[in-house]
C-alpha cells in the first residue's frame, strides 16, 4: 500500500509497489499542531490563573509598551500574507517570484525576532524578578522559538525552490504547504498571545 | 494528490540485517517496532518490578531498616515512573497497536513509519537515563507526580534528568499517536467502514486523542518546573509567589488522561480476546464505541478529582465529583458488554482467557473504589493513603498488566508461530492472581486505618497486615519464572501454532503466522464482520 520499508523484500512483478494512497502528511501535519496548540493552551491557562489568583508584590511592573508587540503583530500577519503570495507563485510555475516571496517571509520572520530581542533587552524587569515576569518570558520565549525554527525552515524551501535542481516545483508543494500551515498556526498563536499577554 | 512508490528508491534490503538483527535495528516495520516496544517494555517491567520487591522488603518492616529513607524515596519514584512511562504505556499502545493496527485497518504498515520508528528509539536511551540517574546525585525523589515544593528542593540533578526523560517519553508518546490517528482515520483498507473495524481500533483512536491533547500540557508544565529547579524562578514556588497548585491542575489535566491511556487500549485488547474464546460475537459492539468516545470526552474534564484536599473550592469538588461518577456508566456498560460476551459462550479455559477474566474481576473492584475515591468526604478520609495505592494497582496491574499477559498468550502463536505451553500459562495465572490480590486488597484496610502512602517508616500495628502484602509481592515476583520459561522454551520447541489457531476471525489470522514482510501475500482481506462468531448456526436454524 505504503511507504514500503527499505528493509522489505520486494518481490518482483509485485502489483503492491505500485500501489497508490492518498497523501496523509499534511493530514499528519493538522494533529501535530493540534497537540502543539495544547501546549499553548497550558501555558495560556497557567498564565490566567496566576493573574486571577496571585497577586504580584507591591510594585511589581505590570504595564508593557504596546509598539513594539504591535509592528509585531503587523509584521506577522503581512509575513503570512506574503507567505500565500509565494504559494500561489509557485502553483503558477513562477519559482523565482516564489523565491522573492519566502524570501521577505523569513526576512519578516527575523525582524520580528530582532524586534522581540529588543523589547526584551530594554524591559524593566527580568526572567525572576516575579511571577509576571517569568510567565512573560516563558510564553513570548516558546512561541519566539517557534518563529525562530518557522523562519529557519522558510530558508530551506526557498533554497529548495530555487530554479535549477530545486526540490520544490508546482508537481510538489507539499513542503511549501506544510511550513505555510505551520507559520500560519504560529501567526495565530502570537494574535491569541498578543491580546491576552498585552492586551488583557 | 497521490504518492506512488519508487521500487528503485526502495529496494536495497541488502543493507538491512535479517532475523534477530532486525530487533535491533532502525526497522520501519510495524511488527519488527511492535515486538521492540513489547521487549524493551517488558525488560523495564522486570526493573521496575524489582524496585516494587525492594519497596515491599523494606516495609515488611516498620522500620525504615533495607536501605536509607532518601533511597527509598528514590526507589518509589523510579518505580512509578518506570511502570507507567517505559512499561504500561509504551506496551499496551506502542507495542500492540503497532503490531495490530496496521492489520486491522488492512494496511501493509502505519502511515508514517519513519516516524514510528523514531517514537520506538526515543524510550531506550530515555529508560536508561531515568535508571541511571541514580548515581549523579541520587535519582528523583519526588515520586511519579513530582510535585513542588517538593521536587524543587530535593536534589536537583536527578529531578531534571527525570524531567529530560519524561519529556522525551511524552515526546514518543504524541509522535505514536499521530500515527495512530493517521493510519486509522486515512488508511483504512477501501470499502472498510468505520463501524467494521475491531474494537481495538476504536480503543487506540480515543487513546490517541487523548495522547495528542493531553500530552503536550504535561510537556510545557515539566518544561516550566525545569524552569523552576535550573533557572530560580517561580511558576510553582510559593516563595517566590508561584503557586503550586496551578502545577496540580496542569499535571492531572495529562495524569488523569493518562489512566485512561493506559487502560482503553486494554479495555480494546479484552474485546479482541473474549469472543474468539467463548465463541460469540462481541456484545453490543455500537454501545462498545461510544462508550470509548464517551470515556475520552468525560476523561479530559476530570481532572480535579486527584486534587480535593489541595483547597479546591466547594463547586469545583460538586463539579469534578459529578463528572466522576459518570466516567462509571460507559465503564458500567462496557463491563456489562464483556460479560454479556462470555454469557452462554462456547468458553474454552486456556491462558489468554483466564487472564481476561482476572482481568475483569479485578477492574471491576478498582473500579467501585475509583466511584468512592471520587466522593469528597470519603476522599478526604482516605487522601493520600494505602487505599489509593490499591485503586490504581487494581487498575493498571489488575487491569492492564492482566491483559498485557493476556494479549501475549493470545498473539504470541501468530508473532511466532508457536503456541505457549498452557500448563505453565495457567500456572503463571494462579500465582500472579492469587500474589496480586494478597498484595494489594490487604493495603485497602491499611489506607481505610490511615497508613500513609510513599513513606519508608510507619506505626507498628500496621506490620502484620504489610507483611501479608510483602508476601503477595512475593509471588508476584514468583510468577514472572514460568512466564519466561514457558516464553523462552516454546520460541525454542513450542507445537507448531499454524495460521490460525484460534479459528479467530479478526485480520490478523487471515495471514501466514510470522506474518510476511508487508502483511499479506496478495491483496488486504475485506473483513467486515470481524466478531462474526456462531453465524453460521444461527443462520442454519
Amino acid at each position: 500500500m505504503t511507504t514500503l520499508d527499505s528493509s522489505k523484500e520486494i518481490q518482483k512483478n509485485n502489483s503492491e509497489v505500485n500501489e497508490t494512497h492518498e497523501d496523509f502528511r499534511m493530514f499528519g501535519l493538522i494533529t501535530f499542531l493540534i497537540a502543539d496548540g495544547m501546549t499553548f493552551a497550558g501555558f495560556f491557562a497557567a498564565y490566567l490563573t496566576y493573574k486571577a489568583v496571585n497577586p504580584l508584590p507591591d510594585g511589581a511592573i505590570y504595564e508593557l509598551e504596546l509598539p513594539i508587540p504591535t509592528l509585531n503583530t503587523i509584521l506577522l500577519l503581512v509575513s503570512s500574507v506574503t507567505f500565500h503570495k509565494a504559494g500561489k507563485a509557485l502553483l503558477k510555475d513562477k519559482n523565482s517570484d516564489s523565491q522573492k516571496w519566502l524570501f521577505i517571509t523569513a526576512f519578516l520572520g527575523i525582524i520580528f525576532l530582532i524586534c522581540q530581542l529588543f523589547e526584551y533587552f530594554h524591559l524593566p524587569f527580568g526572567l525572576t524578578d516575579n511571577l509576571f515576569a517569568s510567565t512573560f518570558y516563558a510564553l513570548t520565549g516558546f512561541h519566539g522559538l517557534h518563529v525562530t525554527l518557522g523562519t529557519l525552515m522558510i530558508l530551506i524551501i526557498a533554497w529548495q525552490s530555487r530554479i535549477n535542481g530545486g526540490r520544490l516545483t508546482s508537481q510538489n508543494m507539499f513542503p511549501l504547504e506544510a511550513v505555510e500551515l505551520y507559520w500560519h498556526f504560529v501567526d495565530g498563536i502570537w494574535v491569541i498571545l498578543f491580546i491576552i499577554l498585552y492586551l488583557l | 494528490m497521490t504518492i506512488s512508490i519508487d521500487p528503485q528508491k526502495t529496494n536495497n534490503e541488502s543493507l538491512q540485517p535479517k532475523g534477530w538483527l532486525r530487533y535491533f535495528s532502525f526497522s520501519l516495520d510495524h511488527k519488527v517496532i511492535g515486538i521492540q516496544y513489547l521487549v524493551c517494555g517488558f525488560l523495564f517491567y522486570l526493573i521496575g518490578g524489582t524496585l516494587a520487591s525492594a519497596i515491599r522488603i523494606e516495609l515488611a518492616s516498620p522500620m525504615s531498616d533495607f536501605m536509607p529513607r532518601d533511597v527509598y524515596n528514590q526507589v518509589l519514584t523510579l518505580h512509578g515512573t518506570i511502570m507507567i512511562f517505559l512499561w504500561i504505556v509504551p506496551v499496551v499502545n506502542g507495542a500492540f497497536g503497532n503490531y495490530l493496527i496496521p492489520f486491522y485497518v488492512g494496511a501493509r504498515d502505519m502511515a508514517f513509519p519513519r516516524l514510528n520508528a523514531v517514537a520506538f528509539w526515543l524510550i531506550p536511551p530515555s529508560g536508561l537515563m531515568l535508571v541511571a540517574s541514580y548515581f549523579v546525585e541520587g535519582a528523583a525523589q519526588a515520586g511519579w507526580t513530582a510535585y513542588p515544593p517538593l521536587s524543587i528542593t530535593t536534589p536537583q540533578s536527578g529531578q531534571i534528568i527525570w524531567i529530560l526523560s519524561v519529556l522525551l517519553l511524552g515526546g514518543s508518546s504524541i509522535f505514536g499517536g499521530i500515527n495512530f490517528i493517521a493510519t486509522i482515520i486515512k488508511l483504512r483498507r477501501p470499502g472498510l467502514k468505520l463501524m467494521q473495524l475491531p474494537m481495538y481500533c476504536w480503543a487506540m483512536l480515543g487513546t490517541s486523542l487523548l495522547v495528542v491533547l493531553s500530552t503536550p500540557v504535561l510537556a510545557g508544565t515539566l518544561i516550566l518546573l525545569s524552569f523552576d529547579i535550573i533557572a530560580n524562578t517561580g511558576f510553582f514556588n510559593p516563595v517566590l509567589g508561584g503557586n503550586v497548585v496551578v502545577y496540580q491542575h496542569l499535571f492531572w489535566f495529562y495524569s488523569h488522561p493518562a489512566v485512561y491511556i493506559m487502560v482503553l487500549p486494554a479495555f480494546g485488547l479484552v474485546s479482541e480476546i473474549l469472543p474468539v474464546h467463548a465463541r460469540k460475537p462481541l456484545f453490543g459492539y455500537t454501545t462498545m464505541v461510544f462508550s470509548i468516545m464517551g470515556i475520552v470526552v468525560l476523561g479530559l474534564v476530570v481532572w480535579a478529582h486527584h486534587m480535593f484536599t489541595s483547597g479546591t473550592p466547594p463547586w469545583m469538588r460538586l463539579f469534578f465529583t459529578i463528572a466522576t461518577a459518570f466516567i462509571a456508566v460507559p465503564t458500567g456498560i462496557k463491563f456489562f458488554n464483556w460479560v454479556a460476551t462470555l454469557w452462554g459462550g462456547k468458553i474454552s479455559i486456556n491462558s489468554a482467557i483466564l487472564f481476561s477474566c482476572g482481568f475483569i474481576i479485578n477492574f471491576v473492584f478498582g473500579g467501585i473504589t475509583g466511584v468512592a475515591l471520587a466522593q469528597v468526604p470519603f476522599d478526604i478520609h482516605v487522601h493520600d493513603t494505602y487505599f489509593v495505592v490499591a485503586h490504581f494497582h487494581y487498575i493498571v496491574y489488575g487491569g492492564t498488566v492482566f491483559i498485557i499477559f493476556s494479549s501475549i498468550y493470545h498473539w504470541f502463536p501468530k508473532v511466532t508461530g508457536k503456541m505457549l505451553n498452557e500448563k505453565l500459562g495457567i500456572l503463571h495465572f494462579i500465582i500472579t492472581f492469587i500474589g496480586f490480590n494478597l498484595c494489594f486488597a490487604p493495603q485497602h484496610w491499611l489506607g481505610l486505618n490511615g497508613m500513609p502512602r510513599r513513606v519508608a517508616e510507619y506505626d507498628p500495628q500496621f506490620q502484620f497486615v504489610n507483611q501479608i502484602s510483602s508476601l503477595g509481592a512475593l509471588l508476584m515476583a514468583i510468577s514472572t519464572i514460568p512466564f519466561l520459561i514457558n516464553v523462552f522454551l516454546s520460541l525454542r520447541n513450542g507445537k507448531d501454532a499454524g495460521d490460525n489457531p484460534w479459528n479467530a476471525l479478526t485480520p490478523e489470522w487471515l495471514t501466514s503466522s510470522p506474518p510476511p514482510v508487508e502483511n499479506w501475500e496478495g491483496e488486504a482481506p475485506l473483513v467486515e464482520e470481524p466478531y462474526g462468531y456462531g453465524k453460521e448456526i444461527s443462520e442454519q436454524k
